[in-house]
């Protein structure tokens, strides 16, 4: 039995070894919908793009479930209904239940704040499998500051509502400097809410959170102290509560297998219809995107310049060309490697053998200095 | 959830809701579909989560497989299937 961790969708979540396939018979596991890019929050480590999209431009019903059907075709398991705040679409219920008929393992990546007990029970009878509700932190005064938006008493209450609906919950919790010291509360408040799982997700530096880093980044000692909470939790609440935990980027040896390697697990699809390798993949601002309103999603997945760029090991530079590690990580995240060197093509500064290394000096040497104010996410503050 | 389930001969081991096994043709096996996660089985694991359907117990699903594989011995097969169980059980996966 292979434990396929690996059909993240959350930026933070990690990924595990990846099998090793040959890349004509790649089959994705999964495809992340994000059904709209409005949201009532501002997290100003949102991982949507800084060039919002605007209501106009959003895929219509039909087309979405021409997508879910060619996802089906296609071999996908599992489609995560995100944004965005995906309940914001009038038509989730109908997608859900387009999915769930088709097959697929449906999941509703939401901030809770606009879901009502009827809708939720509309969802579970379309078929939803699973919902993951997001928290900014325990204490709702810092949450919604987090936020920009009043929103975390309702969170709490959607949660019990999942529950109550009988519907199985993951807690996701990014986590950085200004509430990992709330991370054991964070646990404690996972499991009164009967979630089934906690994401403790680490802030990852792309888009939005990298315009905030300063005002994430937690310092090594906040670090350590969390992952020694983490490991202290797993083996207390072993078969009670499932923690997924990451080290975050900077302060790791190794980089992170991001979606599992490009173009061979997932595959995300814009508001707009865009299909991304990664939800953060509009950041390569090089790439061409094709769209599932031109083109069939297997054609694009199969033949598109962008999920060909950096599929398998080819384009490698070294050191990981010649790294017993180079189908485990798959050279670390492209955006990351990209924002942070400008060179799409190097190592991950991730990964403690990067050429580029030493870009991460600054940004973790000045942690735990000053805070700054929030970028927060909206239209026109990208 | 309060408590870590131990499995034993006596349980009756089942799927939870969030977790759902179907078999894939794409890639010609059982899988369990679960939260951000896709356990792709092997024929072996495959027939063991066959009969894991909240009616049995574990004690019958080992000896189902015991009639069926005759020449491996009970108590491997009861050691190799509580292992595995136990292991889903452990991740939230399997319930009783």
């Amino acid at each position: 039995m292979t434990d396929q961790a690996d059909v993240s969708v959350s930026a933070p979540t990690e990924a595990a070894a990846a099998p090793s396939s040959s890349r004509s018979r790649l089959i994705p596991y999964a495809v992340l919908c994000e059904l709209t890019h409005r949201c009532p929050l501002q997290c100003p480590y949102c991982s949507n793009p800084l060039e919002l999209e605007r209501a106009s431009r959003e895929i219509d019903t039909d087309t979405w479930k021409s997508v879910l059907s060619q996802a089906v075709d296609m071999g996908i398991l599992q489609a995560h209904f995100s944004g965005g705040e995906p309940t914001v679409r009038k038509d989730l219920e109908t997608l859900v239940e387009h999915a769930a008929k088709a097959g697929l393992y449906t999941n509703l990546i939401t901030s809770g704040v606009l879901l009502t007990r009827t809708r939720l029970d509309r969802l579970r009878d379309a078929g939803l499998d699973h919902v993951q509700v997001s928290f900014q932190d325990t204490e709702a005064g810092n949450a919604d500051r987090i936020a920009g938006f009043r929103g975390h008493a309702k969170k709490q209450e959607t949660a019990r509502m999942v529950r109550a609906a009988d519907l199985p919950l993951t807690v996701n919790a990014v986590m950085h400097r200004q509430n990992l010291h709330h991370l054991e509360a964070m646990i404690a408040m996972a499991v009164e809410l009967d979630a089934e799982r906690l994401e403790v997700a680490q802030v990852q530096y792309y888009g939005w959170a990298l315009k905030n880093r300063q005002a994430f980044l937690p310092t090594r000692e906040q670090l350590d102290e969390a992952t020694r909470i983490v490991e202290e939790a797993r083996v207390r609440l072993k078969g009670i509560l499932a923690i997924d935990y990451v080290v975050p980027d900077y302060y790791a040896r190794r980089p992170k297998s991001c979606m599992g390697g490009w173009g061979r697990q997932f595959l995300n699809i814009t508001p707009a219809g865009k299909v991304l390798p990664c939800h953060a993949a509009e950041s390569l601002d090089f790439l061409e995107f094709e769209n599932v309103t031109e083109r069939p999603l297997a054609w694009i997945w199969e033949h598109s310049s962008a999920f060909n760029r950096f599929r398998g090991t080819d384009w490698m530079p070294e050191p990981c060309r010649s790294c017993d590690r180079r189908e485990i990580d798959w050279g670390g995240c492209r955006c990351q490697a990209f924002a942070l060197t400008g060179d799409p093509d190097t190592t991950d500064p991730a990964c403690e053998f990067a050429p580029h290394r030493q870009v991460l000096e600054m940004p973790v040497g000045e942690a735990g200095g000053e805070i700054p104010e929030f970028v927060y996410r909206r239209i026109g503050n990208g | 959830m309060s408590e870590r389930l131990i499995l034993d001969a006596a349980s009756v081991p089942r799927l939870p809701r969030h977790a759902k096994l179907r078999f894939d043709r794409a890639r010609d096996c059982w899988i369990i579909n679960a939260p951000e996660r896709v356990f792709e089985l092997d024929s072996i694991a495959g027939e063991v989560i066959q009969l894991v359907d909240g009616t049995r117990t574990l004690a019958t699903v080992v000896d189902e497989l015991a009639a069926k594989y005759d020449q491996a011995p009970r108590a491997d097969i009861e050691r190799d299937v509580t292992t595995m169980l136990q292991n889903l059980a452990d991740k939230g996966f399997v319930i009783a």
